[in-house]
């Protein structure tokens, strides 16, 4: 007797609480930047794109819903031919994200991506590359790894030393 | 065999092998880079260490590398002690200290020897802060993509294009941190087995070119086991493709075959496989010349009706599988099957396929030629006519070295020290050859002669051999060190086109007399000792005879080849342009296509399934590594739907592939081993098939969701026990069965020795293919008549000579081998060039009775008396026939080509002006 009343004044003592019902879409929730929604494809500093298509990825994604295909620029780095996420697939785990090793593939705050039709969740390259860095500004992959690139010569990555001379008998 | 300690494990290993090796045997993971199973240790990378303790009281050991300490009775090891996983863990660090933050645009990474030993060792966090030291990379050719930043000094590239595959032009420079492998200018690296330079690497410093035009990760590509189509050897080799694209080619382990390595036609000859020539869909030919494209089943119809009541010949192909020959065999009948051979190529090929079966001599698989202390080679080129038998021959000569280092109580393994003892001390090798060969650097005598003469000679060594005495020294030489040897090789093939050539190799491996001599052939195409046992009845009839009643055929199919390769254009006209319906079964455009009326688009090798038999007489089987794209079918597919649709008593009742294997091998007492080349489609390994895909297979619900979001079902492959699927093991199969190696912690291709046996043994899974037939006692009953060729003034002996690039039909359509190839040239002696007033580079004219070419001056450094050289199979030289008497005259109207600027040259080229200066480094 003594604890069905005691459930009874539980539940009338939530009559004069906060309402936690958020009027969506109308009032829109706050979502952290590291929230996992929609996935994007982000650009370096520099403008261009980051991602350089090694497939890390397309390899830890647990449904498979990644698929891309490595091109080579004329100066010799890497970037996707066709980079595609088939969304009604994903299950926005960011483990993506997690392997990404430049940074290129982020999540992002927005969960707001119904079709009518299933054909339309899947996104190629062009509906996934912002214009931006994302969540990391500062980091060009380019920069840091030793191959040689339009804007920088071999030695001159960071932390690295000039081209060796095979020629000379120094120490 | 002694008994060894390891963390307290006892283990029984094989006197003479080292910790090393004893470790990967007994299934321990012990990181290593330099040691490699082929070309043994050198102690260089201090990789391998572990403790050694001196007896049980023993507790602090001490630190000894494992490839370079032999095992011992009762010897005591530690691979787990703390001060040899913390040696093996500061070695990687310092190994990274330099290495450049490279892996996710480097084709290596997800294979990479270097990242598997980086996790094994449990190296993580980097804590040098200087500066990484950095290398220019070099232009290697288009096979070859260079990126020295990644190297860590093990060497293995040097010692393997240097040491063990005899190349000159790669090599390590410099010293301390600053080593450099490379050439010593930028260029294409000049061996022919510069491909292996890509598994050989453990990490990304020599990557594959081709490949990473059109890169995918090992993890997703879909692999099949399969047999290179390059050439007659028969290597087995394991293509990968993704997004319907062959994308590479790699060697698949066959102890008693291609071990190791390939050549690079095997491993970089199969871009056509991805072509625009490639066809997509069977064609009626219109009236005007063009071809409409019709269903397959609209083009068996047509074909049957031009078939049902008619004369029927066919023409088979030495590129073709056996069961797909044998179908087309039987469906038009025995007699109206020609072999699909030229007429000269025939008969020679009967001839070895019954010299093979009589002779006493063994015909050696290539571990055994391997085996071989003294080798004499007749007539033949064998880099370029069996490439990956001439890298064997070139570890045959260090038979000796081995031999002094027993007498030493040297362990084989030591590498250096066994090289160090030989020097130059070489087991003897003689060649005798109209024109200098690839292995010309590693004979003990080399022999300048005319076809003819090389008969002459082979006779003068055979009539040595059986105590009669000649007046040529050499060929006594000869004859003494053949008699000398263990076991003696004789090596010989069909590219000289020679009967004489031929029938002297057997004469001389029949005089030798021994139970441990060997014979071997080189024979021009993947089948063509499988087609030519498949005829060996002599029921066929000839592509000549063919031609000369081609007026009363009414149609004629023809599987797989280009018969305006195998014989004068106006013979072959003859036969295609009579009103003949000619049906045709192919998968690149070619000209035979072009004549034909009605085209059914075959499937590639990577697309199907077959037996073809090597010149070892090996019948191994290929798998398709993808289903056939668009409306292609396997030829052998095309064949049972045709006899099926004309209603074929016999071959109607066929079903499958299976059946037809098992029907051809009752058909020939020679094919019953067929029945045992692999497994039978009903084959299962744990209730599963074999996986194609790698358990990291990626991409599968995005690869097509581009077309349709509706995913489709994974192809069926309803004929052989692989599966198009990721589902299955990939472990304990039968070894002709296993489409990639992988294993936990080992993601590169040393994964290998997870499914050897042994370290260098057989594979787990048991032998790989068949040998269909054995030399016997009795002898080879040969003619010893030479017909000797009388050359009047200014007349000329055509040898042929076969390329690696260029020469063979379906690789040379693959663009970077069209590079290698280069134009069709004619090849003289300096005393030639200076009596014709001609330098390398100009134009000579060739006249061959009414045949003209106008053909590019080579100058070669040892020609035969009287003989000339051309590159067979190319384009300009289509017409010229092995064998003919040709005259010479300098071509006054011959361009000379500028060096040519090909796209990869252009930017090796515009890297060197930006460096400023030709230096390289």
């Amino acid at each position: 007797m003594l604890s069905e009343l005691r459930t009874m004044w539980e539940v009338l003592k939530h009559t004069f609480t906060k309402a936690e019902t958020v009027q969506y879409p109308e009032e829109m929730p706050y979502l952290a930047p590291r929230y996992r929604g929609r996935i994007v494809l982000t650009r370096d500093p520099d403008g261009e794109e980051r991602c350089v298509a090694c497939n890390l990825c397309a390899a830890v994604c647990p449904v498979d819903c990644i698929a891309l295909q490595k091109d080579t620029r004329e100066d010799g780095t890497w970037y996707p031919e066709f980079f595609r996420i088939n969304f009604s697939r994903c299950i926005m785990c960011g483990m993506c994200e997690e392997a990404c090793p430049t940074y290129a593939i982020q999540l992002t705050p927005d969960f707001e991506m119904c079709e009518y039709d299933r054909q339309n969740m899947v996104y190629e390259k062009e509906h996934l590359l912002i214009d931006g860095v994302g969540k990391y500004p500062d980091y060009n992959f380019y920069r840091v790894s030793g191959m040689k690139t339009a804007s920088k010569d071999k030695g001159e990555a960071i932390n690295e030393a000039r081209p060796i001379d095979t020629k000379s008998l120094l120490p | 065999m002694p008994m060894i300690y390891v963390d307290g494990q006892e283990l029984e290993v094989v006197q003479g092998e080292n910790i090393l090796e004893a470790c990967l045997n007994a299934g321990l993971d012990l990181p290593y880079f330099c040691w490699h199973p082929a070309m043994g240790s050198i102690g260089s990378c201090r990789q391998c260490a572990v403790v050694q303790y001196q007896n049980e009281e023993d507790t602090k050991g001490r630190i000894v590398m494992g490839c370079m300490t032999a095992v011992s009775e009762g010897a005591r090891f530690s691979l787990k002690a703390e001060n040899a996983t913390e040696f093996r863990e500061a070695v990687v660090e310092s190994l990274m200290l330099n290495h450049p933050h490279d892996c996710p645009v480097c084709a290596e990474g997800g294979e990479c020897h270097l990242q598997d030993m980086t996790v094994m060792v449990g190296h993580r966090d980097r804590r040098y802060t200087g500066k990484k030291n950095t290398y220019r990379n070099q232009y290697l050719g288009p096979l070859i993509h260079h990126e020295m930043n990644r190297c860590i000094a093990c060497y293995r590239c040097e010692r393997y294009y240097r040491d063990y595959a005899g190349g000159k032009d790669l090599g390590v420079q410099a010293s301390h941190d600053h080593l450099y492998f490379g050439r010593h200018e930028e260029g294409v690296l000049e061996s022919e087995f510069s491909g292996n330079l890509v598994e050989v690497c453990p990490t990304g410093v020599f990557t594959d070119k081709p490949f990473l035009k059109q890169y995918s990760r090992k993890w997703d590509l879909q692999s099949a086991p399969s047999i290179c189509q390059g050439c007659a050897v028969g290597c087995n080799i394991a293509p990968g493709e993704r997004y319907g694209k062959v994308k590479r080619v790699h060697n698949r382990y066959n102890n008693e075959v291609n071990g190791y390595f390939i050549c690079d036609r095997g491993r970089f000859g199969s871009g056509y496989l991805n072509s625009d020539l490639r066809l997509d869909y069977a064609g009626i030919k219109n009236p005007d010349g063009s071809f409409f494209a019709v269903h397959q089943q609209q083009a068996l119809d047509t074909a049957a009706g031009w078939m049902a009541g008619k004369k029927v010949a066919a023409i088979g192909s030495p590129r073709a599988s056996i069961e797909a020959n044998y179908l087309l065999r039987e469906l038009v009948g025995a007699k109206n099957f020609a072999s699909g051979f030229s007429d000269q190529e025939a008969e020679l090929m009967a001839s070895i396929a019954n010299i093979l079966q009589t002779t006493k001599a063994v015909n050696p698989s290539i571990k055994q030629i391997e085996s071989a202390d003294a080798v004499l080679i007749l007539g033949e080129d064998v880099t370029n006519t069996a490439p990956r038998v001439a890298l064997a021959l070139r570890q045959s000569v260090r038979n000796k070295a081995f031999e002094l280092a027993e007498q030493m109580e040297l362990p084989a393994w030591q590498d250096a020290a066994v090289r160090n003892l030989a020097q130059d001390q070489r087991s003897p090798m003689t060649i005798v050859s109209a024109i200098d060969t690839r292995l010309d650097d590693v004979a003990s005598i080399c022999v300048s002669l005319a076809p003819d003469d090389i008969a002459a000679f082979g006779y003068a060594v055979a009539a040595a051999l059986s105590g009669e005495s000649t007046d040529n020294p050499q060929a006594d030489a000869a004859a003494q060190m053949l008699k000398a040897a263990k076991n003696p090789l004789i090596v010989s093939g069909s590219s000289m086109a020679h009967q004489g050539v031929i029938n002297s190799a057997v004469a001389v491996a029949d005089a030798l007399d021994k139970a441990t001599s060997m014979l071997s052939f080189c024979v021009p195409e993947c089948n063509s000792l499988g087609l030519a046992l498949m005829v060996a009845d002599g029921s066929g009839s000839s592509l000549s005879g063919l031609a000369k009643r081609a007026s009363k055929l009414d149609a004629l199919i023809i599987l797989e080849n280009d018969v305006y390769r195998r014989g004068d254009k106006s013979q072959i006209d003859q036969l295609l342009a009579s009103g003949t319906k000619v049906i045709t079964l192919d998968m690149v455009e070619n000209s035979t296509l072009d004549q034909s009326d009605l085209v059914m688009a075959a499937a590639s090798y990577a697309e199907s399934q077959g037996t073809l038999v090597s010149s070892e007489g090996r019948a191994q089987r290929f798998y398709p590594v993808h289903s056939p794209a668009a409306e292609r079918l396997p030829s052998w597919q095309w064949l049972l739907r045709l006899a099926s649709v004309t209603g074929h008593k016999k071959l109607s009742k066929l079903q499958n592939f299976d059946q037809i294997v098992a029907a051809c091998a009752e058909s020939n007492p020679l094919f019953s081993g067929l029945l045992d080349v692999a497994p039978l489609n009903s084959f299962r390994d744990r209730g599963s098939k074999i996986p194609r895909q790698t358990h990291r297979y990626s991409g599968r619900t995005a690869m097509n969701s581009g077309v349709s979001v509706h995913e489709p079902q994974q192809p069926k492959d309803h004929e052989s026990p692989l599966s198009y699927s990721m589902e299955g093991l990939n472990r304990d199969q039968p070894s002709s069965l296993m489409p990639f190696v992988w294993s936990p912690g080992w993601n590169s291709n040393q994964s290998l020795q997870k499914f050897q046996s042994e370290v260098d043994g057989p594979l787990k899974g048991g032998p790989s293919g068949v040998r269909l037939i054995s030399s016997s006692l009795q002898g080879a009953d040969i003619s010893r008549q030479i017909d000797k060729v009388t050359l009047k003034a200014h007349q000329w002996h055509l040898v042929p000579m076969q390329q690696i690039h260029g020469s063979d039909e379906l690789s040379a359509h693959t663009d970077e081998i069209a590079e290698l190839a280069g134009r069709g040239f004619i090849a003289i002696g300096q005393k030639v060039a200076e009596k014709l007033a001609v330098t390398e580079g100009d134009g000579l004219l060739v006249k061959q009775g009414e045949i003209e070419c106008s053909l590019e001056v080579r100058i070669l450094s040892r020609v035969a008396k009287n003989c000339i050289g051309y590159s067979v199979g190319y384009l300009e030289t289509q017409g010229l026939t092995a064998g003919s008497l040709v005259t010479l005259e300098a071509d006054k109207s011959w361009q000379r080509s500028g060096p040519e600027m090909i796209a990869s040259d252009k930017a090796a080229f515009e890297q060197v002006i930006s460096d400023g200066g030709a230096s390289n480094v």
